[in-house]
């Protein structure tokens, strides 16, 4: 579905990807894994077009997407929750789910809607507060709902633990959990929290200074001892 | 009383004309971050346009005023809107990533550019246009004055309050108006969910001429006489109500017209017509130093 070949790339002059290589199968959850500053981030903004690989290659769907521009990547079917949530402060919550559904068929609004609050009733209530003064776990629920409201085939998840109570990361998790067994979505998982985000995901990687140096199933990573060494002991929840 | 009901009236035109002006600094303002400098010529060639558009189409089509007028008001918005596209595309797009300064720097070239443009294409002379409306009504009368509002005056302010209701639904409800605040508030985000960003801006520059070419159009029947220069001091003084009314912020470049045209007009009322420039910038001086933000403006600082 999603396959990542050799892609470099970085901000000016600084490269933070050194040949990256990955996959993403239909239907799969897969988690990439990494300390701060490995280069998580840059590879799924890299993804997205923005920035632009500077060698290398990102096919989506069997298409390279590599060149394209960052509204058109999106049109064929990638969403992307990214760092940080960023969620429109000035915006209504509906007003940021309509955002999402930008590009959607206006017909399957209605529906979507529907399926999104289903999944965060939370996101129900606070339909017509302003994004800016949802707490942060609502804002995650948002910006997933929002990435949602696409109609994706590839779900991008960027950190969507980061900065979140411990209870509200178990429900998080569980939803995205639930988008790819119920909706068949295909979700690429970038965290800094190892345990969780292996314990949900079927495959993994790990990348260490901008190059992927170990992968395999999420059990198996979780079972690696070098990996328990640096990313789960005294980390793990 | 009777005087000061009458520069009310006159500074409220005043002020709706700064307002339609003002709306398109702010709105540039709040999606690219910069002042777009080209655009009180933008405004000037709205007048240029307008004057061609009424004489050509009275020319052809009659002695029916209304109609030309109609004629000429779509005239105007079309191919002013077309200067305000081209100015993006041709001066802002390929600095979209630059420092800042550098399309300032571009947008004073195209002042310019456009300036000497319209002074060899039309002439430096003044470009006179013999009064459309005539009569009005009296709505008071005491003593030795009395207080007017002529026809124009009504066609300005209507004309002025249904474009900017026009404007404020097309920005708060349609899915144009949701993109360009989304844009605003967060153009990568805005990218990541599909937005062609470079249309929005472009459709931003649209909506900006629009509302300037249609204060052009009044100017030009308001005062009768253009010429190749009333861009630099009406921009300046919308970019004035822009500043005062909170640069980014809609109803403030509204509220800020208002106040702008009303200010001129008591000053020149009350004080001295000559100075009635001096008061204006005055104002600008205060805002900068006590309330940078303005009226409605918010504070840079933004929780996230």
């Amino acid at each position: 579905m999603l396959k990542v070949e050799a892609v470099q790339s970085g901000y000016g002059r600084i490269q933070a990807l050194h040949g990256v290589d990955l996959t993403v199968a239909k239907g799969e959850i897969v988690a990439l894994v990494g300390a701060n500053g490995a280069g998580k981030t840059t590879l799924l903004m890299t993804i997205c077009g923005n920035p632009r690989a500077t060698a290398g290659q990102v096919r989506l769907g069997g298409e390279d997407i590599t060149r394209l521009p960052t509204h058109h990547i999106i049109r064929r079917g990638l969403a992307h929750c990214p760092e940080g949530r960023r969620i429109f402060p000035r915006m209504s919550v509906l007003e940021n789910l309509q955002m999402g559904a930008a590009t959607a068929l206006p017909i399957h609004f209605e529906q979507d809607l529907e399926r999104v609050l289903e999944l965060f009733p939370r996101l129900k209530e606070r339909l017509h507060q302003r994004g800016g003064t949802l707490s942060g776990g609502e804002q995650q629920m948002l910006a997933i709902g929002r990435a949602l409201m696409s109609r994706p085939k590839v779900l991008l998840l960027d950190e969507p633990s980061l900065g979140l109570a411990p209870l509200v990361v178990r429900h998080i998790f569980e939803i995205i959990a639930a988008i790819n067994r119920d909706q068949g979505v295909t979700i690429f998982l970038v965290e800094q929290n190892a345990y969780h985000a292996l314990k949900l995901a079927h495959r993994g990687y790990v990348m260490v200074n901008g190059r992927v140096t170990l992968s395999g199933t999420g059990a198996e990573l979780l079972a690696n001892p070098e990996i328990r060494a640096h990313y789960l002991d005294g980390g793990a929840a | 009383m009777e005087y000061f009901l009458q520069q009310l009236i006159n500074g409220l035109t005043l002020g709706a004309i700064y307002g339609l002006i003002a709306i398109g600094y702010t709105m540039v303002y709040g999606i690219i971050g910069m002042i777009n400098f080209a655009h009180g010529e933008i405004y000037m060639l709205g007048a240029f346009i307008s004057l061609i558009a009424f004489l050509a189409a009275t020319t052809i089509g009659g002695s029916s005023v209304p109609i030309a007028l109609v004629i000429t008001l779509f005239a105007t918005m079309i191919f002013t809107s077309l200067w305000g596209w081209t100015v993006e595309r041709i001066a802002y797009r390929p600095l979209r990533s630059a420092p800042r300064l550098a399309p300032l720097i571009s947008a004073i070239g195209v002042s310019i550019v456009l300036q000497n443009f319209s002074q060899l294409a039309q002439g430096a002379r003044v470009k006179p246009l013999p009064p459309v409306f005539h009569g009005g009504v009296t709505l008071m009368e005491g003593g030795d004055f009395t207080v007017s509002l002529n026809w124009l005056q009504i066609v300005i302010m209507a004309l002025t309050l249904v474009l900017m209701l026009g404007f404020t639904w097309l920005i708060t409800r349609t899915a144009l108006g949701r993109a360009q605040r989304a844009t605003e508030q967060d153009r990568t985000m805005a990218a990541l969910l599909g937005i062609d960003v470079d249309r929005i801006v472009s459709a931003t520059f649209v909506m900006g001429a629009v509302l300037a070419s249609v204060a052009g159009l009044m100017v030009t029947l308001y005062y009768g006489v253009i010429d190749f220069y009333i861009g630099f001091l009406a921009g300046i003084k919308a970019f004035t109500a822009a500043v005062l009314g909170g640069i980014g912020s809609l109803p403030g470049a509204m509220l800020g017209g208002l106040l702008i045209g009303l200010i001129e007009a008591f000053w020149s009322g009350y004080f001295s017509i000559e100075y009635k420039d001096v008061a204006t910038f005055g104002i600008l001086v205060m805002v900068l130093l006590f309330r940078p933000t303005g009226l409605l403006g918010r504070p840079d600082v933004e929780k996230i």
